[in-house]
C-alpha cells in the first residue's frame, strides 16, 4: 500500500515534469538541436578537417561524444534548476509540501525528470550526429551506464542550485560560471594528452573530464583516463548531493519559513 | 453465551468510559502551546492553545498580520513550528505526518498553482501525490471542477481564470483526496457577493457531509453566518475561543437603524434610548441589552411616528471584534 502510494506519487511528478519540458519544447528542446547542430558543422566539418586526426580518431569522431555529454549535462541540470525554482518561486513546492509524498519521492520525481530531458536531448544530438559522422559502439554497458550517472549527478546538481537560488539570476550563475568553463576544459574538444604536465594534472581534479571520457571510451575505445576510477569519483559526487538533497528538503531550506 | 455476554458488557462500558474520558474522539485539530519565531527574530505565535471538534465550521479571526496564516501554515507542514504540538485528529503533525497529512485539505491564502499549467492537470496532479491512481483522480477532479462551476475551463491554463475562479481551482485542489479536515485561509477574499454565497452554500453542504472546516476571513457576517465556534487572534495570542452564540451575548448593546416616516426634522423625545437623528427618516438608537426594543416602539407609536423597518447598524461580530482588539491596544 506504501509501496504503492510512493510509485504513483512518483510517476505523478515525473509525468508532470515531463509535460513541463514539453510543454515548452521551443525553449528546451529546440536550442540544445540547433547549437550542437552548429558545432557539428562549424568545429567537426569546418575546423575539424584541418585539425586532421585527435586521438588516433577524425577530428569529428572525437568530439561527437563529447558533445553528447555536454548537452546531456547542460540540460539534465538545466532542467531541474529552472523547474524547481519556478516550483518555489510560483509556490507550487506546496502541493507537494502538504501531501504526504515523502522527500525522497520528490527528489527522486525531480531528478527523473531531468534525466527525461537529459536523455531526450542526448538522442537527439545523436541523431543529428549521425549527418555528420558514423557512430561505433565500443562499449554499451559502460556508454549507456555513464550517460545515465552523469545526468543523475546533474540532475541533482541543479535541484541544490534551486534550493539556493533566490532570484533568476541564481540560477544563471553556475550554469554560466562554473559548467560551461568545467565543460569546455573537461575534454569535450580536445585530448588532455596535448596539455602541458602541469594542466593535465589540474584538468584532472575536473569531474566532467571523467564523464566524458568514459563515454568516449564506451564509444571509441579511448579514454584519458581510468574508467574504474571515473565511475567510482560520479557514484561518490552521486551520494554526496542526493543526501545533502535530502537534507535541505528535510530542513526546508528555501520553501519552508 | 454467560461469557460473550459479559464480555460485551465490560466492552461497552470500557469504550462509554473512554468516551466520556474524552479520548476514544480526537479532536479534528488540537494545537498546543504553539509558538513561532521568524528567522528574521518577529514573534508570530506566542504560545497558541486551540481545539477544533470534529464535524465543527470554526473561524479564525484576527486583524492583518494577527498570525492567523502562520498557524494554518504550520498546520499544514508549510511553516516550521519554533516550539508546541499540533495534531490532527490525533496524529502528531511532525512525528506522524503522513497519517496527519492525508486526512487534511489545504486552500491557502495566496495562489500556489502553476499558473501555465492546465486546471484539470493541476487538479489530478495533487491526487496522484496521495495515491490516487490517475482514473481516479480524473474522476474526483471532474466532480469537483463540476461542483465548483470550473468544469468548461479544465482545459484552460490557470493563469487564464480569474480571481475568484482560481480560488475555487485551490478548494477543488484541496478536496480531491477527500480531507475529513479542510482549512481554508481567506477563501472568499476577493470573491463576489453571489458567488460567495454559493461557496458558503457548497462549504456548508461538505460541512454537513462531516467534513471538519476551518476558515479564516475578513468578512465578519461570513463567520457570523457560516460557523459554529469562533477563535479570535491578535499579535500571536488567542483572545477569545468559544461558541459564536457566547460570544455574540458578550455584546451587551446592540445599534439599531429604524426607517421612520413621516419625515422627522428634529430628533423626537424618548425616555431611556440615547436616539440620534440620519437624515430625516432614519433614527439610529443604543439599546441595552436587557432593555428590550418594546418601550422604544410604544413611545414612537405614541409620538405617532411609525417604524418602516428595522436593521442593525453594523454587523454585530465586527463590533465584538473592535471592541477585543481595540481594548488590547490600550
Ligand atoms: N516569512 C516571514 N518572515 C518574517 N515575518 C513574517 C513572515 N511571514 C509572516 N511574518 C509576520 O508574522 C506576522 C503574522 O503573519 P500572518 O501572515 O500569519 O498574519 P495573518 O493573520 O494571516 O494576516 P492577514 O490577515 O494579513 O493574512 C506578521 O507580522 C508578518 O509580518
Ligand atoms: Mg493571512
Amino acid at each position: 500500500m506504501r509501496l504503492r502510494d510512493h510509485t504513483i506519487a512518483l510517476t505523478t511528478i515525473v509525468r508532470r515534469e515531463v509535460r513541463r519540458f514539453l510543454r515548452i519544447w521551443m525553449q528546451t528542446l529546440l536550442p540544445p538541436a540547433i547549437t550542437m547542430t552548429l558545432y557539428f558543422i562549424i568545429f567537426g566539418n569546418l575546423i575539424g578537417s584541418r585539425i586532421g586526426e585527435m586521438g588516433g580518431y577524425d577530428y569529428m569522431e572525437y568530439i561527437v561524444p563529447g558533445l553528447i555529454m555536454m548537452a546531456v549535462i547542460t540540460n539534465s541540470y538545466g532542467n531541474v534548476v529552472s523547474s524547481f525554482y519556478s516550483t518555489k518561486f510560483q509556490r507550487n513546492i506546496e502541493e507537494l509540501l502538504v501531501s504526504p509524498v515523502p522527500n525522497f519521492i520528490i527528489l527522486t520525481g525531480f531528478v527523473i525528470g531531468g534525466m527525461a530531458r537529459g536523455l531526450l536531448v542526448g538522442l537527439i544530438v545523436t541523431c543529428l550526429s549521425l549527418f555528420f559522422t558514423q557512430l561505433q559502439v565500443h562499449n554499451l554497458g559502460v556508454m549507456v551506464s555513464v550517460v545515465l550517472l552523469t545526468s543523475v549527478l546533474f540532475s541533482l546538481g541543479g535541484f541544490i542550485n534551486a534550493i539556493y537560488a533566490n532570484s533568476f539570476d541564481d540560477i544563471a550563475v553556475v550554469p554560466t560560471f562554473i559548467l560551461t568553463p568545467l565543460t569546455y576544459l573537461g575534454g569535450v574538444f580536445y585530448s588532455i594528452s596535448l596539455l602541458p604536465e602541469f594542466w593535465q594534472k589540474v584538468s584532472l581534479i575536473n569531474p566532467i573530464l571523467y564523464m566524458v571520457n568514459t563515454f568516449r571510451y564506451g564509444i571509441l575505445g579511448v579514454s584519458d583516463i581510468n574508467v574504474g576510477f571515473a565511475f567510482g569519483i560520479i557514484l561518490l559526487f552521486i551520494v554526496g548531493l542526493y543526501t545533502y538533497a535530502l537534507y535541505l528538503l528535510r530542513i526546508g531550506k528555501g520553501i519552508r519559513h | 453465551m454467560t461469557q460473550i455476554s459479559t464480555e460485551l458488557a465490560t466492552e461497552t462500558t470500557a469504550s462509554g468510559a473512554a468516551a466520556s474520558a474524552g479520548e476514544a474522539i480526537p479532536k479534528a485539530l488540537s494545537i498546543r502551546g504553539l509558538t513561532k519565531v521568524y528567522d528574521n527574530g518577529f514573534e508570530a505565535l506566542k504560545g497558541i492553545d486551540l481545539e477544533v471538534e470534529q464535524g465543527d465550521f470554526f473561524a479564525l479571526l484576527g486583524p492583518n498580520g494577527a498570525g492567523k496564516s502562520t498557524t494554518l501554515g504550520i498546520v499544514s507542514s508549510l511553516v516550521n513550528k519554533s516550539g508546541g504540538e499540533v495534531r490532527i485528529f490525533g496524529h502528531d503533525v511532525t512525528r506522524d505526518p503522513v497519517a496527519a497529512k492525508k486526512l487534511l485539505g489545504v486552500v491557502p491564502q495566496e495562489f500556489n498553482f502553476n499558473q501555465f499549467e492546465k486546471v484539470g492537470d493541476i487538479v489530478t496532479t495533487q491526487g496522484g501525490y496521495y495515491g490516487l491512481s490517475p482514473k481516479v483522480a480524473r474522476e474526483r477532479a471532474d466532480h469537483y471542477l463540476q461542483q465548483l462551476g470550473l468544469w468548461d475551463k479544465r482545459e484552460q491554463q490557470a493563469r487564464m481564470l480569474s480571481g475568484g475562479m482560481k480560488r475555487r481551482l485551490m478548494i477543488a485542489r484541496a478536496l480531491i483526496h477527500e480531507p475529513k479536515l479542510l482549512i481554508l485561509d481567506e477563501p472568499t477574499a476577493g470573491v463576489d457577493i453571489e458567488l460567495r454565497r454559493s461557496m458558503w452554500a457548497f462549504l456548508q453542504q461538505i460541512n454537513s457531509q462531516g467534513t471538519t472546516i476551518i476558515l479564516t476571513t475578513h468578512y465578519l457576517e461570513e463567520a457570523e453566518s457560516l460557523c459554529r465556534n469562533i477563535a479570535i487572534i491578535d499579535r500571536g495570542e488567542i483572545r477569545a475561543n468559544t461558541s459564536k452564540r457566547e460570544l455574540l451575548a458578550r455584546l451587551h448593546r446592540e445599534t439599531f437603524v429604524l426607517d421612520v416616516a413621516p419625515p422627522l426634522t428634529s430628533v423626537p423625545r424618548v425616555e431611556g434610548y440615547p436616539l440620534e437623528l440620519s437624515g430625516d427618516h432614519t433614527l439610529i438608537v443604543d439599546v441595552e441589552k436587557e432593555q428590550g426594543l418594546n418601550s422604544l416602539f410604544q413611545q414612537l407609536a405614541d409620538l405617532e411616528i411609525k417604524v418602516v423597518s428595522m436593521r442593525n447598524k453594523t454587523n454585530r461580530l465586527e463590533e465584538l471584534f473592535v471592541q477585543l482588539v481595540e481594548n488590547n491596544l490600550q
